[in-house]
């Protein structure tokens, strides 16, 4: 079953393993893109924002650490800050939560993919990457029944394959994807 | 199995809220809103909207956990260390030259911001001569803040902030251990007048040199985030300083134009 290419948002849920993923698919990335991009990864408190500093030089892409209530652009990729979880509201903006940790981690991949299933629905796509933890399964899981699509790294590809084979065993994506493969996907998408 | 409740139900719901116990949440963000009464469901055990709008109009003991959970209370000491390092080595050589300093903590939570204002204040030789009015919506939180009483277990954590926000001393000199919980001294809360305040319904209450609202207004939409800057805006002295949390900006708000950002930090200057 093929999915017209309607999307809107990619989030790209990563966890432990994740890092090296991103950084060698993300310079094969299209910079004419019609979505926007939102990176959830798992990581220590981080003040300096080098993440966002990392994956910038990384793409021509415009990549920006997320302040709260900022209105989502195509095209620009969005880094979730440290120590806090992303929601996105219907008027496609961001909204900021310190709450609890979910799967003992904040920003939590699940959190903001319940909110961009509800936000964007069909127009949703999520990629889940690396990671030695349970987080992302419950949130695919909302992207799939809100009739987005669902991108899973195949494990075996994956620097830690307890994430993406957790989530394997719960849902059929509509792509398994090596790591090699990533960027293509995502530029088909556009 | 976890519930979804609906938007149109949660307009309901806030609307109840609003007419039997006079909070009003309907400009806060929607997106938040939504998971944390999803959430209240699930802690509560609750398999129905139609469960929760009847607890929550029937049993009155339940309202204050639905405020609580709503209003997500997670808070720590010297969050973002370089945010107090740049308050300590930029705004309280200022505020050193008023004879009384007063600053507001607007949503305070449990208090550990407080008194990670007061231990710096006082290493400044500055606590005696401040007042810190700690408010926040919830009337549990700001009880408790009065307290000065801590979980133990981060206590390693804020002494490393606290360290980084150039605390000059051994962070336990502050308190004393008992059990898993540790007690602060009461030289830091003698300074603290603790009430309840919500930013949505009441006003200014006095006029200040610093006012802190750190991770609160991110649950607001941007109307009531606009209202609440005016709320601080006439509530602060000409020159006086606004902190806010390390994602948050006054940017593209109506108060914008009258501050100068400090060092690149949360901190705003008021120009007059
Ligand atoms: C996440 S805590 C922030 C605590 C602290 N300032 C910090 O940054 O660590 C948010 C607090 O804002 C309070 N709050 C939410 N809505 C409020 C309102 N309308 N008026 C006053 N306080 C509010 C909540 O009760 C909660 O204690």
């Amino acid at each position: 079953m093929e999915k017209e290419n309607l999307t809107r948002m990619l989030v790209i849920g990563g966890s432990a393993g994740s890092l090296e993923a991103m950084l060698q698919f993300l310079p094969e990335l299209k910079t004419d893109i019609h979505f926007a991009i939102l990176i959830v990864l798992h990581r220590k408190s981080d003040a300096e924002s080098t993440l966002s500093n990392l994956l910038q030089s990384r793409t021509s892409l415009t990549v920006r650490e997320i302040e709260d209530k900022e209105a989502i652009q195509t095209a620009v990729v969005y880094v979730a800050p440290a120590n806090y979880h992303v929601l996105v509201e219907k008027d496609l903006s961001f909204s900021l939560d310190v709450s609890e940790k979910i799967n003992y981690s904040r920003p939590s991949i699940d959190v903001s993919l319940a909110s961009v299933a509800d936000a964007y629905g069909v127009a949703a796509a999520a990629l889940l990457l690396s990671g030695a933890n349970n987080d992302g399964t419950e949130g695919l899981k909302r992207i799939k029944e809100s009739g987005g699509r669902v991108l899973i790294q195949l494990p075996s590809s994956a620097g830690v394959s307890y994430m993406p084979q957790q989530a394997l065993n719960e849902i059929s994506p509509d792509a398994l994807l090596s790591t090699h493969e990533i960027a293509a996907y995502i530029n088909s998408l556009a | 199995m976890e519930i979804q409740v609906r938007d149109e139900e949660i307009e309901m719901l806030l609307a109840d809220v609003m007419d039997q116990y006079g909070y009003d949440f309907t400009d806060y963000a929607p997106a938040s809103l939504k998971r944390r009464i999803n959430r209240v469901c699930l802690l509560h055990n609750l398999k129905s909207f139609a469960e929760l709008r009847w607890q929550l109009l029937n049993d009155p003991g339940f309202i204050s956990h639905f405020v609580e959970e709503l209003t997500v209370n997670v808070t720590e000491m010297f969050r973002d260390p370089s945010f107090f390092k740049t308050l300590r080595s930029e705004v309280f050589p200022i505020l050193a030259t008023y004879p009384l300093i007063r600053i507001w903590h607007a949503g305070c939570s449990t208090g550990e911001e407080v008194y990670s204002m007061a231990i710096l204040l006082k290493e400044a030789s500055l606590l005696h001569k401040s007042i810190l009015y700690a408010t926040d919506l919830s009337s549990d939180v700001v009880q408790r803040a009065a307290l000065g009483i801590f979980p133990l277990a981060p206590m390693k954590e804020y002494s490393e902030n606290y360290i980084e926000a150039g605390g000059e001393h051994e962070f336990s000199k502050y308190y004393v251990a008992k059990y898993d919980r540790v007690i602060f001294s009461e030289d830091l809360s003698q300074k603290m007048v603790f009430s309840t305040h919500n930013l949505v319904s009441d006003g200014s209450f006095n006029e200040f040199q610093l006012i802190l609202c750190r991770n609160v207004m991110i649950y607001f939409n941007k109307t009531l985030q606009d209202k609440v800057l005016r709320l601080f805006d006439q509530s602060l002295h000409p020159l006086g300083f606004l902190g806010l949390g390390n994602k948050e900006t006054i940017r593209f708000s109506s108060i914008e134009h009258r501050y100068r950002q400090i060092n690149r930090e949360k901190i705003w200057r008021k120009k007059t």
